[in-house]
C-alpha cells in the first residue's frame, strides 16, 4: 500500500537514477544494516561467554592432570615387615599401612645423610608427611603383590601430599603455610630442596583417569577411575535401551498409528515430558527401580533405567521430526510398486531419517551423560572405592558418575578438590566433544549414502 | 451407459478390466468426485483429460488404493477388478497394486541408484531368480522406458541426480519393471521433450498389448494420438466417455466440445 501511495505521488519512482538511492531504500538498508549489527553482537557477546568459561575451566582444571611425585629409594626391612624373619607371606602381609611409614621416613634420613638435604627442625618423620598418606599403602600394597620383595632396595615413585603438589602448582605459598597446620614453610624449603636434587618431578598425572575417588585429606590420590567407568555403563545402559525403545515407538506413532485422540494426547504427553525437570525422574527411578522392583542403590543400571526415562523423549521427538521431513512421495513411490507399509517404511523412509536419528541419540545422550539430579535422588552421591566389576555384574555394583563427581568434589574443603572438579569437567566435556564428533561422522557416513 | 462395445470399430474382443460404479470421493468435506462410473477395457489406452482440479488425479489413485494413504480421504461406490471388488476387506492393497502399477504426476525416484530404482519392485516381488535376471530386467525396464542410453553408464549414479524428463522416465521404466497387468500413469509426459514423449507413446500403444493402460493428460493430441477411449471429467463429474475418435470429432456434451476446442479449462 506505501508502494501504491510512494509511486502515485508527484515523483515516479522509476525517473529517478539507478545511482542514487531513493529514502525507501536508504530506509530498508538501515533496517537490515541494524539487523545484522544487532546479530552479530550477539554473537559475539555468546562466544566471548563461552571463551571465558572455557579458558576458566581449562586454568583451573588443566593442573590436575599434572601431579608432582617424589621419587626415593626404599629399603623393604625385613626387620620391620617381618619381625619373625620366617619369610612367611602370610604374616608379612598382617602388617599395617601404619608399619609402613618407618620405611619411608628411613628411606629420608638416608637421602638425608648421603646428599646433604635437610632443613633445620624438620626431621626424617616430619619429611615423610611430604608424601601423600597413600604413599605407604601403595608400598603396601607393592609388598603384598610379591612378598619375597622384602630385604631389597626399590625405588619408588610416591605421590607428593596435597599441600606440597599445591605449592608447585602455585595454589600453596611460603605465606599461606606459616598459617597452615598442615604444612610449614621448612617442609616446602625441603621439597625445593628435594626439586633441585631431582628426587621430586612434575609429570603427567594417568592415575587422575584411572584411580578412584579418595578421602577428604588425600585430593592428591583422587581420580575419576570409578565415576568415567560408571558413566559408561551407564550410558551403554541408555543406549541400548532407549534407542530401539525410541526408535520403534515414533515409527508406530509416526507411520502406523491411526491418527485419533488417544494418539494426540500420547504426542502432547510425549512432548511434555520431554520438559519435566529430571530431579522428578530421579525421584520416580527411586519409588520404582528402588523402593519397587529392589534394584540396588548407587547402581549404574539404575542409573542408566532414570537416565534412559528422561533420554526417551528427546529421542522420540528428534526420530519423529526426521521421519516427518521424509517427503510423502518417497512413500507413495514405494506403495505404488507393490510395497508393504512395513517395507515402505524400512527400506525407504528410515534411512532417509537416519541421520537425524543419530543426532536425536547423541544430543540425548549427551544430555543424560551430564545430568546430576536423578543421579543424586539415587544414591550414586556415595563415597566409591571400588571398582564395579565388568558387565553385566558391574551394572549392579555400586559406583559413581562424572557430573556426580563434580558435584562431591566442588563440596569439599580442601582447595585442591577445586582444581579436580575442574579436571573432572575437562574430561567430561571431552566425552561431550568426542560424542558430537561420533555424530557428524555417522551422519556425513548416511549422508552420503543419499 | 458409456459402455458402447458396439460402437468400436475393432474386430477383436474385449473385456472390461475395470469397472467402476457409482464412486463417490470426499477429501474431508470437499466432494472430489461425483457419482462416477465407467468401465476400463483390457488391452486399451484409456485417456482422461479434463480441466485442472477436476479430479483426474483423484479418480486415477482410487484404482489402486493409493488413497488409501491419505487420512482424510473417503471413498464410496465400488471399484472391481476381473470382477472383484477391491476394496473388499479381505483385499490386501499390497497385492493389488502389484497387479495396478502406476507412475505418478511428480517424478519420485527413490534416493537410491538408477539400478535400484528399477531393481527394487522386483525385488520385493521375488520376479527375478539370480543376478543376471535382475540385470536383464532393469536393462529391458529402462529401454522401454527410452531412458536407457542415457543412463547404461551411470547405472550406480543417485536416481534423484537425473533431469526432470529423465526421473519421469525412470519412474516409468520402474513401474513397468514389476510387470503390471494394469498402468495407471499421471501426466507421464509433462515434462518431455517431443522426442522423448513420441518414444513413451510408443512404449505405451506397446503396452496395450498386454495391459491396460490408463493415462491422464492435459494434451489433446496426446489424448487422440495414444488412446482408444476418452473419459472427460469436469468438476468431479465423469462428464462422457466414448472411443476416442467420436470424443473428439463428435462430442455429444457442449463442455466437452468446449474443453475440446479449447474455450474452458
Ligand atoms: N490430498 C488432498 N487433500 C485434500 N484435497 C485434495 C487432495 N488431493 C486433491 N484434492 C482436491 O481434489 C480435487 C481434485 O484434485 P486432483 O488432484 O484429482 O485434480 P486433477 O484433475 O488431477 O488436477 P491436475 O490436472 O491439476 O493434476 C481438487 O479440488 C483438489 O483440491
Ligand atoms: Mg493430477
Amino acid at each position: 500500500m506505501t508502494d501504491a501511495t510512494s509511486s502515485g505521488g508527484a515523483t515516479p519512482r522509476h525517473s529517478s537514477s539507478l545511482l542514487t538511492q531513493d529514502a525507501r531504500t536508504l530506509k530498508r538498508n538501515a533496517a537490515e544494516s541494524r539487523f545484522r549489527a544487532y546479530g552479530l553482537s550477539a554473537v559475539v557477546i555468546a562466544m566471548l561467554a563461552l571463551v571465558f568459561l572455557l579458558g576458566s575451566i581449562l586454568h583451573n582444571g588443566s593442573s590436575a592432570f599434572r601431579q608432582t611425585f617424589i621419587t626415593l629409594d626404599v629399603y623393604l626391612d625385613p626387620a620391620k615387615l617381618d619381625k619373625k624373619g620366617t619369610g612367611n607371606a602370610e604374616e608379612i602381609r598382617k602388617v599395617t599401612t601404619f608399619g609402613y611409614a618407618p620405611l619411608i621416613a628411613a628411606s629420608f634420613e638416608k637421602l638425608f645423610e648421603e646428599e646433604g638435604i635437610g632443613v633445620e627442625g624438620i626431621s626424617a618423620k616430619k619429611a615423610g608427611d611430604l608424601i601423600s598418606k597413600e604413599g605407604a599403602a601403595d608400598l603396601r600394597r607393592f609388598v603384598h603383590e610379591d612378598t619375597t620383595r622384602v630385604g631389597e632396595t626399590v625405588s619408588f615413585s610416591f605421590l607428593a601430599s596435597g599441600r606440597i603438589d599445591g605449592f608447585f602448582k602455585g595454589r600453596v605459598t611460603m605465606e599461606s603455610a606459616e598459617r597452615d597446620s598442615n604444612v610449614s614453610p621448612a617442609q616446602l624449603m625441603l621439597a625445593e630442596q628435594l626439586k633441585e636434587a631431582g628426587h621430586l618431578k612434575t609429570s603427567w598425572n594417568w592415575g587422575f583417569l584411572t584411580m578412584a575417588d579418595a578421602s577428604e585429606n588425600r585430593p592428591e590420590a583422587a581420580g575419576l577411575g570409578v565415576a568415567i567407568l560408571g558413566s559408561f555403563y551407564m550410558m551403554i545402559v541408555v543406549l541400548v535401551l532407549s534407542l530401539p525403545i525410541g526408535v520403534a515407538a515414533s515409527i508406530y506413532l509416526e507411520e502406523f498409528a491411526p491418527k485419533n485422540w488417544i494418539t494426540d494426547i500420547i504426542e502432547v504427553n510425549i512432548s511434555n515430558l520431554a520438559a519435566v525437570p529430571s530431579i522428578v525422574f530421579g525421584i520416580l527411578g527411586l519409588a520404582i527401580f528402588i523402593n519397587f522392583a529392589g534394584l540396588p542403590q548407587s547402581a549404574p543400571i539404575v542409573g542408566g533405567l532414570v537416565l534412559t526415562l528422561m533420554t526417551l523423549p528427546t529421542i522420540i521427538i528428534a526420530t519423529r521430526a526426521s521421519l516427518k521431513a521424509v517427503p510423502p512421495s518417497i512413500r507413495d513411490a514405494a506403495l505404488g510398486v507393490g510395497a508393504s507399509k512395513m517395507q515402505a517404511v524400512f527400506h525407504h523412509v528410515l534411512p532417509l531419517a537416519a541421520p537425524g536419528i543419530l543426532t536425536g541419540t547423541i544430543i540425548g545422550l549427551a544430555q543424560a551423560l551430564g545430568e546430576t539430579a536423578p543421579l543424586l535422588l539415587i544414591g550414586m552421591v556415595a563415597f566409591v572405592r571400588e571398582f564395579p566389576a565388568a558387565p553385566p555384574e558391574g551394572f549392579f555394583d555400586p559406583a559413581s558418575a562424572l557430573p556426580v563427581q563434580v558435584y562431591n568434589w566442588t563440596q569439599r574443603a580442601d582447595p585442591a578438590f577445586v582444581e579436580r572438579a575442574s579436571g573432572a569437567i575437562i574430561v567430561l566435556l571431552v566425552f561431550l566433544l568426542i560424542m558430537n564428533a561420533i555424530a557428524i561422522v555417522l551422519r556425513r557416513r548416511f549422508e552420503r549414502r543419499w | 451407459m458409456y459402455d458402447a462395445p458396439n460402437l468400436g470399430a475393432k474386430v477383436e474382443q474385449k473385456t472390461n478390466k475395470i469397472e467402476a460404479n457409482g464412486v463417490q470421493v470426499y477429501y474431508g468435506d470437499t466432494h472430489a468426485i461425483k457419482d462416477v462410473s465407467v468401465a476400463i477395457e483390457s488391452n486399451t489406452v484409456t485417456a482422461f483429460i479434463g480441466p485442472s482440479g477436476c479430479g483426474k488425479s483423484t479418480f486415477l489413485r482410487c484404482l489402486n488404493r493409493m488413497n488409501d494413504t491419505i487420512d482424510i480421504c473417503r471413498i464410496e461406490g465400488d471399484i472391481r477388478l476381473d470382477g472383484e471388488d477391491i476394496y473388499d476387506k479381505r483385499v490386501d492393497p499390497v497385492q493389488l497394486r502389484a497387479k495396478v502399477g502406476m507412475v505418478f504426476q511428480k517424478p519420485n525416484p527413490f534416493p537410491k541408484s538408477i539400478y535400484d530404482n528399477i531393481a527394487y519392485g522386483p525385488r520385493i516381488h521375488g520376479l527375478a531368480k539370480s543376478k543376471a535376471d535382475l540385470d536383464e530386467i532393469v536393462e529391458k525396464s529402462l529401454r522401454r522406458g527410452a531412458i536407457w542410453n542415457e543412463v547404461k553408464d551411470r547405472l550406480h549414479e543417485p536416481g534423484t541426480g537425473l533431469s526432470g524428463g529423465q526421473q519421469q522416465r525412470l519412474c516409468i521404466a520402474r513401474a513397468i519393471a514389476t510387470e503390471p497387468e494394469v498402468l495407471l500413469m499421471d501426466e507421464p509426459c509433462s515434462a518431455l521433450d517431443p522426442i522423448a514423449t513420441a518414444q513413451v507413446e510408443e512404449l505405451i500403444d506397446e503396452l496395450r498389448a498386454q495391459y491396460s493402460v490408463v493415462i491422464v493428460t492435459h494434451s489433446m493430441q496426446q489424448a487422440a494420438r495414444v488412446s482408444q477411449k476418452t473419459a472427460f471429467f469436469h468438476l468431479g463429474h465423469l462428464v462422457e466417455y466414448d472411443n476416442t475418435s467420436t470424443i473428439f470429432t463428435n462430442p455429444r456434451d457442449e463442455r466437452t466440445e468446449s474443453y475440446i476446442t479449447g474455450r474452458i479449462g
